[in-house]
């Protein structure tokens, strides 16, 4: 089977960006416009990677005219019910309309009025015509002579170093493959490094079935490895158990606002009567609306526009082309004449309005919506010494969107330029002889007999576990104390089939790291689910041996899994779980003893 | 599959395989060819890629879809996108992907 080698670049930077999203692109861009010498990492390529591959119509996360950031900061914390960080969220509000003034003069089309100003769909929502919204921010990157942006790269450890026995682990560099081509490794030493990867879809059973299963709202190729790679560390992550339920539209899921807030559109059930209201209007509470009303047989639901008719299908398919082409497809073809007066049979575009299906997707780890990733300080530093965060990787700041990812990258940015001032990184550099870690880490992927199953039936295998198990759609995101450790110790188990699994070429070994990623991902989010012991957000989930809301519980449980060293180990083990004050950040007592994922108790 | 190229007059410049976030599309023998349909996102990015418009998007039945598809088209700087609404459709609905000067 051994049908390549990787043979090893060693390259050296002041700063690594891992992840040319709206965070990595703009850290990127302010640091090489220094005299920092800056490589960006992207495991794509940077002009149509990650969730904004196919472009934005709207920026949401603004502060429009008479708000304050600290308007904007309690907007999120109500809407994360308690569950964020008012200083996170604070110092990423100041630079929202900054982040907005950025992607304008980088050449996104904003609308305006007539007076020059942004045309706005509420006061916190820009449109914008941002079908290239990812080829203009990564464009700074390739004109930078300070910036080295690597693509098809994908970074999949970090390298640690301690200054002395005992001492804060301290990031110094990362490593990874290349994913076309004739392969090869790459070994880069920086003196800070930024993570600024995305999220984690994937790791539950999708929405689509068989041929269809990428057509997800998140992107399938965000795997979740930033996230790994630092639990590997033994970085700090917080709130994983907040997990993403999208409310989007049934089919593509393609995100609802431009329907809500684009053409009025409200949530219907299937008689006609608006529900919404009487659930609350957190993000969460309209995910658990719909799913009310389906449970108790009053769906399918749908967003309805009653008044809207031709010109608002064609406007509808327009803002969807900038951001979820499918969708636009669908308002298209729901023109066509043999549709006026045949039976309901999912969406609909006619004289009586428009009509979209709505329903809640698979559970997402990601951080730009909810509180879940690296536990961070407002310089946007992580727990480990040198590693900073931004975006969607980045915890404690939810609501965060396109333009919140560019300030918590302006944010990691300007935290990762004081340390390398502050600290005489250099002097601490020893030789780190990368080269043996990887053949360390990739060589038992890349020789020897394949086994008796794939990538993708263990991924299947993940997915299926996590999702009756861990809260996925088919329990209506509803889990147990006794489920989770059963998902516990199925991931466990596929972990250690994964590390016999064989690539041919470098795109294959890429997918075997992705499952890994995930893996690792979904047990931290097991332990995270299984000590927070009550249901702060049902619309995203609901553990059934804790099904009310528990004001003890108003804080962040976070979890550190130490005992890997930055590697991907022999087999998964239980990460710590603790407790820190939502304001000041420190450690705190859990209401509840920490439990381990694989503790073992008698048989019943 | 949600995408499909038309191998037959592909000119080969790999765009399309360059462009793809998944690395999902490759070369044989000269032509794009996509290796893996069922890992497409739909982000359409390799339409907009296609100097010559042989890539088009199709929301399977699965999906709702009716058998209409999309390609993309550049003129002078501004990005076109062709509905037709089925294969034997030549004269497909071309929407301005910018709108209108006044933006819709």
């Amino acid at each position: 089977m051994a049908a390549f080698k990787l043979e090893t670049r060693r390259i050296k930077c002041d700063v690594l960006v891992v992840g040319a999203g709206a965070a990595g692109c703009v850290a990127g861009a302010l640091l090489g416009g220094g005299n920092l010498k800056v490589v960006v990492a992207e495991k794509a390529a940077a002009d149509r990677s990650g969730c904004l591959a196919a472009g934005v119509n709207a920026v949401n996360a603004h502060v429009g005219e008479g708000r304050s950031p600290a308007d904007y900061r309690d907007y999120a914390i109500r809407d994360a019910h308690g569950v964020a960080s008012p200083d996170l969220l604070l110092s990423m509000s100041e630079r929202l309309n900054w982040a907005a003034e950025r992607l304008a003069s980088l050449g996104a089309k904003f609308h305006r009025n007539p007076d020059g100003s942004f045309k706005t769909r509420s006061w916190r929502n820009l449109k914008v015509n941002g079908e290239n919204i990812k080829p203009l921010l990564a464009a700074p990157l390739k004109k930078l002579s300070n910036v080295l942006l690597l693509e098809r790269l994908h970074v999949t450890n970090l390298a640690l170093a301690r200054d002395s026995a005992g001492s804060r682990p301290r990031a110094v560099g990362a490593f990874g493959f290349f994913t076309d081509g004739g392969g090869g490794a790459a070994a880069i030493e920086a003196g800070a490094v930024i993570v600024a990867t995305g999220g984690a879809a994937g790791i539950y059973l999708p929405n689509n079935p068989g041929q269809s299963r990428h057509k997800m709202w998140y992107p399938p190729f965000n795997t979740g490895g930033g996230l790994a790679f630092g639990v590997l560390a033994g970085a700090e992550m917080t709130t994983l158990e907040m997990r993403f339920v999208a409310l989007r539209c049934r089919d593509t899921a393609a995100p609802t606002g431009t329907l809500a807030l684009g053409a009025g559109a409200a949530q219907v059930n299937a008689l006609g009567e608006s529900y919404e209201e009487a659930y609350g209007n957190s993000t969460s509470q309209r995910v658990l609306a719909c799913r009310r009303e389906n449970a108790q047989g009053r769906g399918p639901c749908h967003l309805f526009a009653p008044e809207a008719k031709e010109r608002e299908r064609l406007e509808c398919a327009r803002a969807y082309f900038h951001m979820a082409p499918l969708q636009a497809l669908r308002f298209l073809e729901e023109g066509g004449a043999f549709r006026k007066g045949a039976p309901l049979s999912g969406d609909r575009a006619g004289e009586d309005g428009i009509r979209v299906l709505v329903e809640g997707t698979e559970p997402y780890v990601i951080g730009g919506h909810t509180a879940s990733g690296y536990k961070i300080s407002t310089l946007r530093e992580t727990s480990l010494s040198g590693l900073f965060a931004a975006g969607d990787v980045a915890g404690g700041a939810p609501q965060k969107y396109v333009s919140g990812s560019m300030a918590e990258g302006a944010l990691a940015a300007a935290g990762a330029e004081k340390y390398l001032k502050d600290d005489d990184y250099l002097t601490n550099f020893g030789d780190h002889v990368f080269t043996d870690r990887i053949s360390e880490h990739y060589a038992p992927h890349l020789s020897g007999s394949p086994p008796g199953y794939t990538t993708d039936e263990l991924e299947e295998a993940m997915q299926k576990s996590m999702d009756s198990f861990a809260g996925g759609r088919s329990t209506d995101y509803r889990y147990s104390r006794a489920g989770l450790r059963m998902a516990g110790g199925k991931i466990r188990e596929l972990y250690a089939l994964s590390r016999d699994l064989k690539a041919g070429n470098p795109g294959e070994l890429s997918r075997i790291f992705e499952l890994k990623e995930r893996l690792v991902v979904s047990l931290s989010l097991i332990a995270h689910l299984l000590n927070r012991k009550e249901t702060r957000w049902p619309g995203f989930g609901e553990y059934a041996d804790h099904p009310e809301r528990d004001p003890r519980y108003d804080l962040f449980v976070n979890s550190v899994s130490s005992a890997y060293g930055g590697r991907y180990p022999e087999a998964l083990e239980s990460p710590a779980v603790l407790a820190r004050d939502l304001s000041s950040g420190e450690e705190i007592p859990l209401p509840e003893p920490a439990e381990d994922v694989f503790l073992k108790e008698p048989a019943p | 599959m949600t995408i499909e190229i038309d191998s037959l007059n592909c000119s080969g410049c790999g765009n399309c395989a360059e462009i793809c976030p998944g690395g999902l599309i490759s070369l044989v023998d000269g032509k794009a060819a996509i290796l893996r349909p069922e890992d497409c996102w739909g982000c359409a990015a390799c339409l907009k890629e296609c100097p010559d418009s042989l890539v088009s998007l199709r929301l399977p039945p699965a999906l709702g879809g009716r058998g209409g598809f999309l390609k993309c088209r550049r003129e002078a700087g501004r990005l076109l996108w062709l509905y037709f609404q089925g294969p034997g459709d030549g004269e497909p609905l071309v929407v301005d992907g910018e709108g209108r000067e006044d933006g819709y």
